[in-house]
């Protein structure tokens, strides 16, 4: 059995001893804590709490019983005051000795003092422990009874700082906060919010002193009073010094470990110090040339010095740290995140100030507008969630980044949505590393349906409690997703949208449906999700409906549109509805031969009806043979690109939009998608080809081609919207690329695109700033999947009469040569349809 | 043959008389279904390839009569076994031969063996 001892009994020290527990068989390790404060751990980060209810058990981090049902030794009041490298032991200024096999090292900070003539009076006080406040509860109770309306003094005008004005506030003191910067909050705040802050703060008592370097502390044995400059006098009756804090690293020192320059405990990624045997953690340890006074960066520490320790050695340390912080100071919200100044050359900076209403919002935007680096929130930081998210998980910022922090204005679109809208992967709760996929799958795989329950499941929320509002939304969103409003997953088989789906088969490479199913889904499949899945892989590999034939739609299956009476129908590929003779008497041979019903479509082809299954590869057979190839009449993908005559008949014909079109229907061909695409080319603006009620059509102009998307026939008929005016071909199909390829990956399953379209933020605006604009910064990426669907192209009707595998497909029975003797045909016009139904 | 739905009565496993060899396992589609003729029947059977079962039904969807279910999807409602007519998504449950999503006739369902790697129907005459 190994010891393991920790020298520190702080946030971090207990957070250690938590994460320890959680992994460690407690017959393989012995656990000895040492604290010298009388107290088990608190939660020093709501410290200013205890004035509110004086009840110091409630900040505990966790009861003493706690220790004893984890069997660790715990000895409270009980400094370290050696380490013997050598030997390995530890002795405490009770002079017990303890041997270790490892050592961790969580002694925190100590506030900072600084040599100030005076600094050794009474009513002088720090800002750190219960102690420290009780010592200066007793001594405010004290001058409250001796001096009328008695002052205070805080000496900085940081984030503890302005926690003990509150504090003393509390006591009843008048607050002055003093502050050697000409800022408050200097680390986080640029100066407009500092001052938007301190027009805040005094408006509510506290009077702020900026630029101020304190001389000496005046006062005959007690303080009377602070001197900054010559007849610069502060009289106050008593001082709470909060000037940044100093690691509490004279064990590492002593003991010979590498130091920092400035003090800290050196430390590698693994949290490790110059002795293999020995980790410090939270404030006492310099990593990056840095001390973290943060409470998140100290738990993701001790966390690394667990794992470190049981031995999963790939546990280490991010590279880059994140700083950003949210408080409630008195009431008001002030928060920083990412780079919150930033050089002009970096990028960006958008700014909303209101100082009648204490609001100060700054947003800095990277040069392209695409990524958020950063801001700073003052008087309202509810959006101060999702803004972190963004800029942590590089999300996309909208067209008009403005809106993030002016909300939506004269009917714009409001330009971030929920929570939810987050990547699965996404850190929620820094504090103590739970992901927005863990909320949420405690929420429905676990039941956790309220913010106690998954505090309790997942500890989110129980760090700081910045992430409050934004757990409580998951929890909320999530349990409207579970039924009570329409759900996003696609089906109960994949708890994921199409979209989802669509980014985990590229991102983990998978290849068939069974797969997908056991990765990520549940059960076994149903029509919804199989089909879905179906068209997800044809799109990402181009494979066609040939190699997973059980989970297409039957239509894809027999790569023929199944009709009334079970039989099927036949659509050979007429590109832009040119056709020679020559192949129209071959179809009219086929067709005969074969007795088939045909008839002209609306997609300017020739559909031939009342084919039995067996006869499919038969009738195929001789089509490919004429040179024809399969028309996707049956799938969810490019039917026809429809044209009117052009210019090269037409006497108005603005350019040849024949050509056109048979590039355009050969350029898409076999290019699966969400729902079936339509598409269009006109000669001139008669619009002969209908191309503004397709998914995508051109029309030509004088001085190029105008490019139209989103327009649909059906049900809901609806104008295509333009996307952008007189451009040349190539730029023209480039951007319908871009446009198909966006859809392709992000539309619902069996979504048309104008309905797809509809539903869109931002709407056609945004779709043209994707296209156009590149404002996500995929367009590269459209552009090369795009061209891959072209490349990889084939008929997957020559693939299936070649392939007797596939082709044994093509019998009504499986023990029998014949064909279903039930269907019946009555006939009509000189042609067949089928029997009527019953 | 005839599209009759009074063609198409339940068996259950203890009324089989005779288990009728239609076809090696192999000729069925993975996770997928085929027709079966036996006499003047039509018959489903569906390969659940995944979790290792084997189901048959009528072929005739008692919607429009049509003899197409074979061809239809197969799936899973809440753990129940199920094919959906490829004609208009009528789902049917394997096990019961219940419509479960409207209110159309059961459908007959039938036992199905597999032995030395042919599959077997059961019928009662």
């Amino acid at each position: 059995m190994k010891t393991v001892i920790v020298v520190g009994n702080g946030m971090v020290g207990y957070k250690f001893c938590e994460k320890f527990v959680a992994k460690v068989d407690q017959d393989s390790f012995k656990l000895i804590v040492f604290g010298e404060e009388p107290r088990v751990a608190y939660d020093r980060v709501h410290l200013s709490e205890y004035f509110e209810n004086g009840d110091a058990e409630r900040l505990s981090m966790a009861p003493r019983e706690w220790y004893q049902e984890n069997k660790i030794e715990l000895f409270t009041n009980e400094r370290v005051t050696d380490i013997h490298r050598n030997s390995k032991t530890i002795t405490t200024l009770s002079e017990k000795t303890f041997n270790y096999d490892y050592l961790v090292l969580a002694t925190g900070s100590s506030p900072f003092v600084p040599q100030i003539n005076g600094v050794d009076k009474d009513g002088v006080f720090v800002y750190r422990t219960i102690e420290d406040l009780e010592e200066t509860l007793a001594y405010a109770d004290k001058i409250k009874k001796k001096v009328q309306k008695p002052k205070a003094a805080i000496l900085g005008g940081g984030l503890l700082g302005l926690e003990a004005a509150k504090a003393v506030m509390d006591m009843g003191l008048e607050p002055h906060v003093v502050e050697f910067a000409p800022k408050l909050m200097p680390r986080q705040l640029d100066t407009r919010s500092s001052k938007v802050l301190q027009v805040k703060l005094e408006s509510m008592g506290i009077n702020i002193h900026l630029s101020k370097a304190t001389n000496q502390i005046l006062g005959n044995g007690h303080v009377i009073g602070m001197e900054f400059g010559e007849d610069d006098v502060l009289n106050v009756d008593m001082l709470v010094i909060s000037a940044g804090i100093r690691p509490r690293d004279e064990l590492g020192k002593s003991c010979g470990l590498k130091m920092g320059t400035r003090g800290g405990i050196v430390v590698d990624n693994k949290m490790r110090t110059s002795d293999p045997n020995i980790f410090a953690i939270g404030e006492i340890a310099l990593y990056n040339q840095m001390i973290y006074g943060l409470v998140a960066p100290g738990y993701e520490m001790a966390g690394v010095a667990v794992d470190q320790i049981i031995g999963l050695e790939e546990t280490t340390m991010a590279a880059e740290i994140d700083m950003s912080t949210k408080l409630k100071l008195i009431g008001v919200d002030v928060a920083s995140f990412g780079t919150p100044f930033m050089p002009a050359e970096k990028g960006h900076s958008i700014i909303f100030e209101n100082k009648t209403e204490s609001l100060y919002k700054r947003i800095n935007v990277s040069h392209d507008g695409k990524r958020l680096l950063g801001g700073i929130l003052v008087g309202d930081a509810k959006d101060y969630n999702m803004l972190l998210q963004m800029y942590l998980n590089e999300m996309p910022l909208p067209k008009n980044p403005e809106n993030l922090i002016l909300g939506s204005r004269s009917g714009e679109d409001v330009s971030f949505g929920s929570a939810m809208d987050l990547p699965d992967t996404a850190v929620v709760c820094s504090c103590e590393a739970v992901s927005k996929g863990q909320i949420c799958c405690s929420v429905k795989e676990d039941g956790n349906e309220s913010l106690k329950a998954i505090a309790k499941a997942t500890k989110a929320t129980t760090g700081c409690g910045g992430c409050k509002p934004m757990v409580d939304d998951l929890v909320k969103e999530t349990l409207k997703s579970l039924g009570k409003v329409v759900k996003e997953s696609i089906c109960e088989h994949f708890e994921y949208s199409r979209q989802e789906l669509y980014d985990i088969v590229k991102l983990k490479k998978i290849e068939d449906y069974d797969s997908l199913l056991d990765e990520v889904g549940k059960g076994h499949g149903c029509e919804v999700c199989k089909p879905a899945v179906a068209s997800i892989f044809a799109s990402i590999y181009n494979e066609t409906a040939n190699r997973q034939e059980t989970i297409q739609d039957t239509n894809d299956r027999f790569l023929a549109n199944i009709q009334r009476n079970g039989t099927y129908s036949v659509v050979p590929r007429v590109a832009a509805g040119e056709i020679t003779p020559k192949q129209l008497l071959a179809i009219g041979r086929i067709a005969q031969k074969y007795d088939l019903y045909t008839k002209i479509t609306g997609g300017q082809r020739i559909d031939m009806f009342g084919a039995q299954l067996h006869e499919l590869p038969l009738i195929w057979e001789e089509l490919i043979a004429e040179r024809f190839e399969t028309g996707q009449a049956y799938g969810k993908s490019l039917r026809t690109v429809k044209s009117c005559v052009g210019s090269t008949w037409c006497r108005y014909g603005m350019d040849e939009s024949v050509t056109f079109a048979i590039d355009i229907e050969n350029r898409y061909k076999g290019i699966r998608s969400p729902h079936k695409i339509k598409g269009g080319v006109s000669g001139c603006i008669r619009e002969c080809a209908e191309a503004r009620n397709k998914d995508f059509g051109f029309i030509a102009v004088e001085g190029g081609w105008n490019v139209y998307i989103c327009g649909n026939g059906g049900a809901n008929p609806q104008h295509a919207q333009l996307l952008v005016e007189r451009v040349d071909k190539i730029t023209a199909t480039k951007y319908v690329d871009r446009f198909l390829m966006y859809y392709i990956q992000t539309a619902p399953p069996l979504t048309r695109t104008a309905a797809w379209l509809d539903k869109l933020e931002g709407g056609i605006d945004y779709v043209k700033d994707v296209v156009i604009n590149d404002c996500l910064g995929i367009a590269d990426q459209l552009d090369s999947e795009m061209q891959h669907l072209v490349d990889t192209y084939k008929c997957e009707w020559k693939e299936a009469v070649e392939n007797p595998e596939i082709r044994a497909r093509y019998s009504h029975f499986v023990n029998a040569e014949e064909a279903d003797d039930t269907i019946e045909f009555v006939s009509l016009r000189e042609q067949k349809m089928p029997k009527a139904w019953v | 043959m005839i599209s009759n739905l009074s063609t198409y009565e339940v068996v259950e496993s203890e009324n089989v008389s005779i288990w009728f060899k239609a076809a090696a396992v192999v000729k069925f589609p993975i996770n997928g279904g085929a027709c079966v003729k036996y006499k003047d029947k039509q018959i489903a059977v569906f390969n659940f390839t995944r979790e290792g079962t084997w189901y048959a039904c009528q072929n005739l969807c008692p919607h429009k009569m049509e003899m197409v279910l074979s061809r239809g999807m197969i799936g899973e409602d809440q753990g129940v076994p199920k094919v959906a007519c490829p004609l208009h998504k009528n789902s049917f449950s394997l096990k019961t031969g219940k419509h479960l999503n409207g209110d159309l006739d059961r459908i007959a369902t039938y036992p199905v063996k597999i032995e030395d790697g042919f599959v077997y129907i059961g019928f009662s005459e």
